[in-house]
């Protein structure tokens, strides 16, 4: 009863008090009520997360599995981000409330966790996401193959929006005048027309098709007909 | 067949081209640090004083004064410089400085970005660590800001505001009264954080409902209206358009015969219920090609999202870092 | 030839990225745009402000994503705020107030000194939550919001005395780079009070396919990726003379490398196809 029957007694009862706010005005409150519940489960979840991480980066290291100095490298980077960050290190006093020495703001620039985030978090972040263009080229020279009708299409489109959204497409048809009845085939204007017919067409019938299908698993939940989230029956 | 320790020398000639390949960079970046003008990699801040009157806890009124750090171009330094050295200008507190946290800092970024650049060679030590803290600082930072955003304001702030309001919240509304409903989520909190306990993790499974339940509810009518009702009325545009009286825009009614027949075609082919042949096979297969072209199209834009973001990091390292570009004109001395 | 294109190695390819990146930047390349409808639409969104209007910015991205977001949100905190309006920040994403921290930095304090944070704008900080968050402040922002980023209390902000909810603004601004963003305020939000407000949506290239079929009856104004972002610098520099100011050329200044980089790619493409299919001849003649 507790580990199978009371969950699904939770979901159902959050989502159908979410589903009746929306059409009984008087409900509304309860809906908002239990967002902002579900709004502070989500900060936990941040805890949850970064305990997990020190539980999975101590046991590689207690094990000795190979790589486990840099699992060390990763709980002193956790630890120390953490202890400045919670203790608010270097961080000024509150401007309207000067005499209390913890109000000040936690992210404040000049603190020692600003330093962390403008120093190392941003300059990794923006480097992992970098990283990506290369991969991109990568993958254009060695898997694109236009094989058949779809592939040319595809690959087509891709080159007509890669040109037409930069000036080498302006620069490429600019031999055809602004304003005649060809202007359409210059490639910055190609490029928008595709985009406003065929990709928000494509788009759009995904999106309904996602939204049919992002129904019916709602329901399926709510209803307690998928119970895949409460994992296997024995635990 | 090849000399036994060929591949030795191979390794050890290539160590070697590493090597030298090091210092060359480090004598570079050296040099250019150390001996050209005007260097490279520093930030320079100005130290604005800010003095504040605030009341103790015993009634008592008190003046707070701290300093801030605001960063400013080289050019400002090198001018407050120049007035100093010309006696027009006295020079100590409220003059530009080198912040020597935050030029380490620009350095320690560059050395990371290098650091997670290097994998593009092979996976190496330098990367492994970069990687390393990457995930010890991001986890820590997200704990942190969940922790002062949300638990604090959010949680705390309403279970105990008197607390809250007397020690990291004082700017809290003094009428709050607790409200004890929100031991509920705070209940739910401590439970979800049983699954990092050894035993008894279907504790965790009465919170996860909760975001289940939650995420299942929302998203059920919002999708519903959002995304079918609204993108059917959306997708339902006149076949004859018409510009003004009685002139048809053949361009406009081009463009909506594509979209109601093409989105007709798309949603025949996601439909499975039915062998695609004959008139419905046809159907799908239109599909099928708008989709391709639609697909084409989110290449090409997902082509552009990331190239620029390696833009980014190209002038962060040849401007913030190596000083070689100067788009803002910070460097630019008279 | 052929066997070396066939078996290369990929650094290669990351080579030529990186010079075809590279080059343009110090050569400092900047080429003209053509502005789009829907950057011209999200323009005249803004135009539309009046002097004391409400708009919400949601700062809905990251680092990994300030590369081609930064740009376009310098721009729309400039002419929102040269239009007089009230600007009120905040963010579904951990790190999005400390962008948000950094664009009052580069526009408001330099540009707009005479803006008074508490009467002219507000930073309210970051919530967790995703689209929940949404759901709560579209009726009610005092259920979330108890204080602003820096611990102030919402009642003691002058600005947020008559501001109860989502409802009572005049336009929202989610500059977004995934989930949750600008598809979470169209469908929450904007759907929800489709004649309450307008809103525009600054995206990157990956998230813009998805929200082209919002425009124009859900989403009245949509800049999508860097191209936009340069499409819009050039509308705001045109109008508001700004051409003179580095920060506001930040997106035509990236452009130039990106067409190098997307004739790269469109080159790497042709060059791979042709290589496959001499080696597809190779194999059947063989």
């Amino acid at each position: 009863m507790f580990k199978r029957t009371i969950p699904l007694l939770i979901t159902a009862t959050a989502g159908i008090v979410l589903i009746v706010s929306y059409f009984v005005p008087l409900a509304q409150n309860w809906g908002e009520n239990v967002s902002v519940w579900f709004d502070i489960l989500a900060a936990m979840a941040f805890i949850l997360g970064g305990g997990n991480l020190l539980k999975m980066q101590l046991k590689k290291i207690s094990d000795r599995r190979p790589g486990w100095g840099y699992g060390a490298v990763t709980m002193v980077a956790f630890l120390v981000t953490l202890f400045v960050g919670l203790l608010k290190l270097g961080v000024n006093p509150s401007v309207p409330h000067p005499s209390y020495s913890w109000a000040g703001e936690f992210n404040e620039t000049g603190s020692i966790f600003w330093w962390f985030y403008e120093y190392t978090f941003k300059p990794l972040t923006a480097t992992m996401f970098a990283m990506l263009a290369f991969y991109v080229a990568s993958a254009a020279f060695r898997a694109f193959r236009a094989k058949n009708i779809e592939a040319i299409l595809l690959l087509g489109t891709a080159f007509l929006i890669l040109l037409g959204r930069t000036y080498a497409g302006v620069w490429l048809t600019e031999f055809i005048p602004e304003d005649s009845s060809f202007s359409i085939l210059r490639l910055e204007n190609l490029s928008e027309w595709i985009k406003d017919t065929f990709t928000t067409t494509g788009t759009r019938a995904i999106m309904i098709g996602v939204s049919l299908g992002v129904m019916a698993s709602s329901l399926r939940i709510i209803l307690g007909i998928d119970r895949s989230y409460l994992g296997a029956k024995e635990q | 067949m090849s000399p036994p320790n060929a591949g030795q020398n191979s390794g050890q000639n290539s160590r070697l081209i590493w090597i030298a390949l090091l210092v060359a960079a480090v004598a570079f970046l050296v040099y250019r640090a150390a001996f050209t003008t005007p260097g490279m990699s520093r930030i320079y801040v100005v130290d604005q004083p800010v003095t504040v009157s605030g009341t103790l806890p015993d009634g008592t009124a008190q003046e707070f004064s701290w300093t801030v750090e605001d960063e400013v171009p080289l050019r400002a330094f090198v001018e407050s410089q120049r007035a100093i050295a010309a006696g027009t200008a006295a020079g100590g507190a409220g003059s530009p400085r080198l912040s020597m946290s935050r030029t380490i800092g620009t350095w320690f970024s560059a050395f990371l970005t290098l650091a997670i650049f290097s994998f593009l060679w092979r996976d190496n030590p330098l990367y492994k660590l970069a990687e390393a803290i990457f995930i010890g600082v991001s986890a820590a930072y997200w704990m942190v800001i969940g922790f002062w955003s949300v638990l604090v304001p959010n949680l705390i702030g309403k279970l105990a505001p008197a607390t809250a309001r007397a020690t990291v919240i004082p700017g809290l509304d003094e009428a709050a009264e607790p409200k004890f409903i929100f031991l509920v989520p705070l209940l739910l909190g401590v439970m979800l954080l049983w699954r990092l306990a050894p035993r008894g993790q279907w504790i965790s499974r009465w919170p996860l409902a909760l975001f289940i339940g939650v995420f299942a509810g929302l998203r059920l009518v919002q999708f519903f209206e959002a995304d079918f009702l609204n993108q059917i009325a959306s997708g339902i545009q006149p076949l004859v358009a018409v510009a003004s009286e009685q002139t048809i825009s053949y361009g406009e009614s081009f463009a909506n015969i594509i979209g109601v027949v093409g989105t007709l075609c798309c949603l025949t082919y996601f439909f499975f219920s039915f062998e695609h042949k004959g008139v419905l096979g046809s159907a799908s297969r239109v599909g099928i090609w708008v989709l391709m072209i639609t697909f084409g199209a989110m290449f090409g834009y997902t082509v552009m999202g990331r190239i620029v973001l390696l833009v980014a990091r190209i002038e962060f390292l040849l401007n913030d870092w190596l000083w070689m570009i100067d788009p803002a004109s910070n460097r630019v001395v008279s | 030839m052929y066997e070396f294109l066939r078996t290369l190695d990929r650094r290669w390819i990351f080579l030529l990225m990186l010079i075809a990146v590279t080059v343009p930047t110090v050569a400092g390349w900047q080429f003209p745009e053509k502005v789009s409808r829907n950057t011209q639409r999200a323009f005249d969104e803004i135009e539309k402000l009046q002097p004391g209007d409400r708009v919400l910015f949601s700062f809905d991205f990251d680092p990994a994503s300030a590369g081609e977001l930064s740009p376009m949100a310098t721009s729309l905190t400039y002419h929102a705020a040269r239009r007089g309006a009230k600007l009120y920040f905040m963010s579904l994403w951990p790190v999005g107030p400390q962008l948000v921290r950094e664009t009052v930095a580069k526009v408001i304090k330099p540009e707009f000194p005479e803006y008074r944070y508490g009467e002219d704008y507000v930073d309210l900080g970051y919530k967790s939550g995703y689209e929940a968050v949404i759901k709560v402040i579209v009726t009610d922002f005092r259920k979330l919001y108890l204080t602003d980023a820096a611990g102030s209390g919402i009642d003691t902000i002058p600005m947020m005395k008559d501001v109860r909810s989502v409802q009572d603004m005049d336009l929202v601004i989610s500059i977004s780079a995934g989930y949750a963003g600008a598809k979470e305020w169209v469908q929450y939000a904007k759907t929800a009070y489709p004649d309450t407000f307008s809103m525009v949506a600054g995206c990157t290239g990956v998230q813009a396919p998805p929200l082209l079929p919002y425009v124009p009856q859900q989403l009245p104004g949509l800049i999508a990726a860097i191209k936009g972002a340069a499409e819009y610098e050039k509308l705001l520099n045109a109008k508001y003379d700004l051409l003179a100011k580095p920060a506001f050329v930040e997106g035509t200044r990236r452009m130039g490398s990106q067409l190098v980089a997307h004739v790269l790619m469109v080159l790497l493409i042709v060059v791979g196809n042709i290589v496959y299919f001499i080696g597809r001849r190779r194999g059947v003649t063989s």
